[in-house]
């Protein structure tokens, strides 16, 4: 892992709509991906990390904040040559494999659309030899490229939106629930196929997810979006380890465990935002432990560090 | 035991004598459901058994395909126009819910007795009218309640779902709640007959974590205060670990191991039931690759020989490919339709997690029974 961060993101927000109506979907975001990790990004539907990762694309707009890739921002207004390298290096795949493959074209056209729309062959044998190579790094035979996406099973048509994504060669892929609407024996398919691109190519990932217990296995590090603002951030283990925020805990004990015993002897936990006593102060976004990141008062997070299963009241 | 008579005609009256809890409410035997597809022929369900017993909920698991759904809803009389049950028996009440083919019989069965939840609460709700009127209907059509005394059943049903102001909730509209709320109201339309048994179809699948967790808690508490046999059918084995009594688990149209919630999550022995618990990243170790079953299902318009999970199954034995194999008891309550149980079969390693979850099961100590 390198020192200096792939992607930062600097205090980003996103606001739908103006004047009265105006919604900020996300609300100074702060973070920092790393060359080669897995960083999760976990919340409800409406937390806006969705939001984050379309950000970080480009499709929409900030209203506060900057986003920078190695360095240089990406936010705003950026020259065109810039975009076209962005647009190459940073990757996506989405959660509904039929709804992002093109029914009416064939494999081989949506696997090397990019390529085209690049020019990133010289001639067709190239494009081919391209397109080839991306489909085998996923698991799908050549032959495969002149069929049409309804002849795959759901896990085969993930596979060719991450061949879509790999062809292009990019440094940086943002999964938005690539596995959530998969079944189980397929998931576990891709989860690997995602772990082996990562060790073979070097590839980072901003994943984007609400199911806490299949991040727990791919991420490096995980950060807890709520209501646009990130409550907590910590390397995975640490996070399951040692939930410092009152959502955080509250999230992880509601998702079900594959264990009767541990269900049984289960006990969920509520989350309001009224549990916190911000009347004039604002939370703060701090290091409460190394590499673990929480947004809470001193006072609070004190509380929190308590001890493990400590109930701020 | 109680065991209904096969000879029933289907119009027959149901019989109405209380079951204690934990005797047998309801008994699939060999159910073989089939569609016509564009003219070919696909058997959904290939001869699965199932019994539900009263108060207790079975979860039904499998992955999309498996006929778990299929499987549920001809228990209400509720398949799609070109699919229908060619064989076995579904007998509930002294009445063989197989051999019922007018939806008059159907009536007295469906929402009153059996009721159902869906997955998308949205598909079930009417957007054009309000959501208490909709419960109302329930309580019109199956509890014959005139209109003032099924608003006031309705209303008693929100509050029971744990809506709060069920007043103001009884005038709103689908799209003024939210997906949980949602599948609240849906649930409540459910329980205003008093069913006997509530089928839950994935009823969470759409939800958030938090919201997910609220709604098992609700259905767990109905089905305590109401004393109901859930069906829960789900991919979820979160899900199922939190909620089930006993699991069934399906592949290819087949029931291929049925016991206590312990006996399948710590005493597999079912190849599939293995590979399913393998490939769990939650029970994976970090860093080292997850157990992924190869291939993909057998196609269902197919005659399948042998054990339909053979081709995927990298210890199949030679005779998987050729017959199909019985169930073995594994307990008394516990079976596993696998020739890997048959006293001749080699003794077959299962995968590392199958075995760190066993860890967890002393050998007899489910006999006394935990719950």
């Amino acid at each position: 892992m390198n020192a200096e961060p792939l992607l930062s993101l600097e205090g980003i927000s996103v606001t739908f709509g103006s004047g009265r109506k105006a919604f900020r979907a996300v609300d100074g975001v702060s973070l920092e991906l790393m060359q080669g990790e897995t960083l999760s990004l976990v919340g409800e539907s409406g937390s806006g990390k969705t939001t984050v990762g379309r950000a970080v694309m480009r499709v929409l707009p900030l209203s506060a904040g900057s986003i920078r890739y190695r360095g240089e921002r990406i936010s705003g207004r950026i020259p065109a040559a810039a975009e076209r390298g962005l647009r190459q290096k940073i990757q996506m795949i989405f959660q509904d494999p039929m709804a992002s493959l093109n029914e009416r074209a064939k494999i081989d056209y949506i696997v090397s659309e990019g390529l085209a729309n690049f020019r990133l062959y010289g001639n067709e044998a190239e494009r081919r030899a391209k397109v080839e190579r991306a489909m085998e790094e996923v698991g799908l035979l050549p032959e495969f490229a002149s069929r049409f996406p309804h002849e795959f099973s759901g896990g085969q048509r993930q596979r060719i939106g991450i061949a879509r994504a790999l062809a292009m060669e990019p440094e940086l892929l943002i999964a938005d629930e690539p596995i959530s609407a998969l079944d189980v024996s397929i998931r576990a398919q891709v989860i690997n196929l995602l772990n082996k691109l990562k060790k073979d190519r070097g590839l980072s990932y901003l994943f984007i997810a609400h199911d806490l217990s299949v991040v727990r296995f791919i991420s490096d590090r995980i950060a807890v979006i709520y209501r646009g603002r990130l409550v907590e951030l910590a390397p995975a283990e640490e996070l399951f380890a040692r939930p410092l925020h009152p959502y955080t805990k509250a999230l992880l004990s509601a998702v079900p465990v594959p264990d009767p015993d541990a269900e049984r002897d289960r006990k969920i936990v509520a989350y309001s935002p009224s549990m916190h006593p911000y009347g004039d102060s604002h939370p703060t976004w701090a290091q409460a432990l190394p590499g673990h990141f929480v947004s809470g008062t001193p006072e609070e997070i004190e509380t929190w560090l308590g001890g493990p299963g400590t109930v701020p009241t | 035991m109680m065991r209904g008579k096969t000879e029933n005609a289907a119009a027959a009256r149901l019989d109405e004598s209380p079951v204690a809890p934990g005797g047998l409410l309801l008994e699939a035997d060999g159910i073989e459901i089939g569609f016509t597809l564009r003219g070919r022929h696909l058997s959904a369900v290939r001869r699965a058994s199932l019994t539900l017993r009263a108060g207790e909920t079975l979860a039904v698991v499998g992955e999309s395909g498996s006929g778990k759904s299929v499987l549920a809803k001809s228990f209400l009389g509720m398949l799609d126009r070109n699919g229908r049950v060619e064989a076995g028996s579904i007998l509930y009440r002294g009445a063989d819910l197989a051999r019922f083919s007018a939806e008059k019989d159907w009536l007295r069965i469906r929402g009153r007795r059996i009721a159902m939840v869906f997955q998308d609460p949205m598909t079930a709700l009417n957007p054009l009218k309000t959501v208490g009127a909709q419960i109302a209907e329930a309580a019109i059509l199956h509890r014959a309640a005139d209109k003032r005394a099924a608003r006031d059943i309705a209303l008693e049903m929100l509050e029971r779902v744990g809506m709060t102001e069920p007043a103001r909730r009884y005038a709103q509209y689908p799209h003024e709640f939210s997906g949980g709320m949602r599948q609240r109201a849906v649930i409540a339309a459910a329980i205003a007959c008093g069913p006997e048994i509530l089928v839950c179809d994935e009823p969470t699948t759409a939800l958030d974590v938090t919201i997910q967790a609220q709604i098992l808690g609700l259905i767990k508490n109905l089905q305590r205060d109401l004393g109901m046999s859930v069906l829960f059918i789900t991919h979820d084995l979160g899900v199922v670990a939190r909620m089930a009594d006993r699991i069934a688990v399906m592949y290819a149209g087949q029931v291929v191991e049925e016991g206590l919630a312990r006996e399948i999550f710590y005493d597999a022995r079912h190849p599939y039931t293995w590979a399913l618990l393998a490939s769990l990243p939650q029970l994976g170790l970090k860093g080292e690759e997850l157990f992924a079953i190869r291939g993909t299902p057998p196609s269902l318009f197919k005659e399948i020989k042998g054990d339909a999970f053979a081709p995927r199954n990298p210890m199949a034995l030679e005779v998987d490919f050729e017959f199909e194999p019985p169930f073995f008891q594994v307990s008394p309550t516990h079976r596993a339709k696998t020739w890997l149980l048959d006293p001749r079969a080699p003794r077959l390693e299962e995968p590392e997690t199958v075995r760190r979850l066993r860890a967890k099961f002393p050998q007899g100590s489910i006999q006394g029974g935990t719950r």
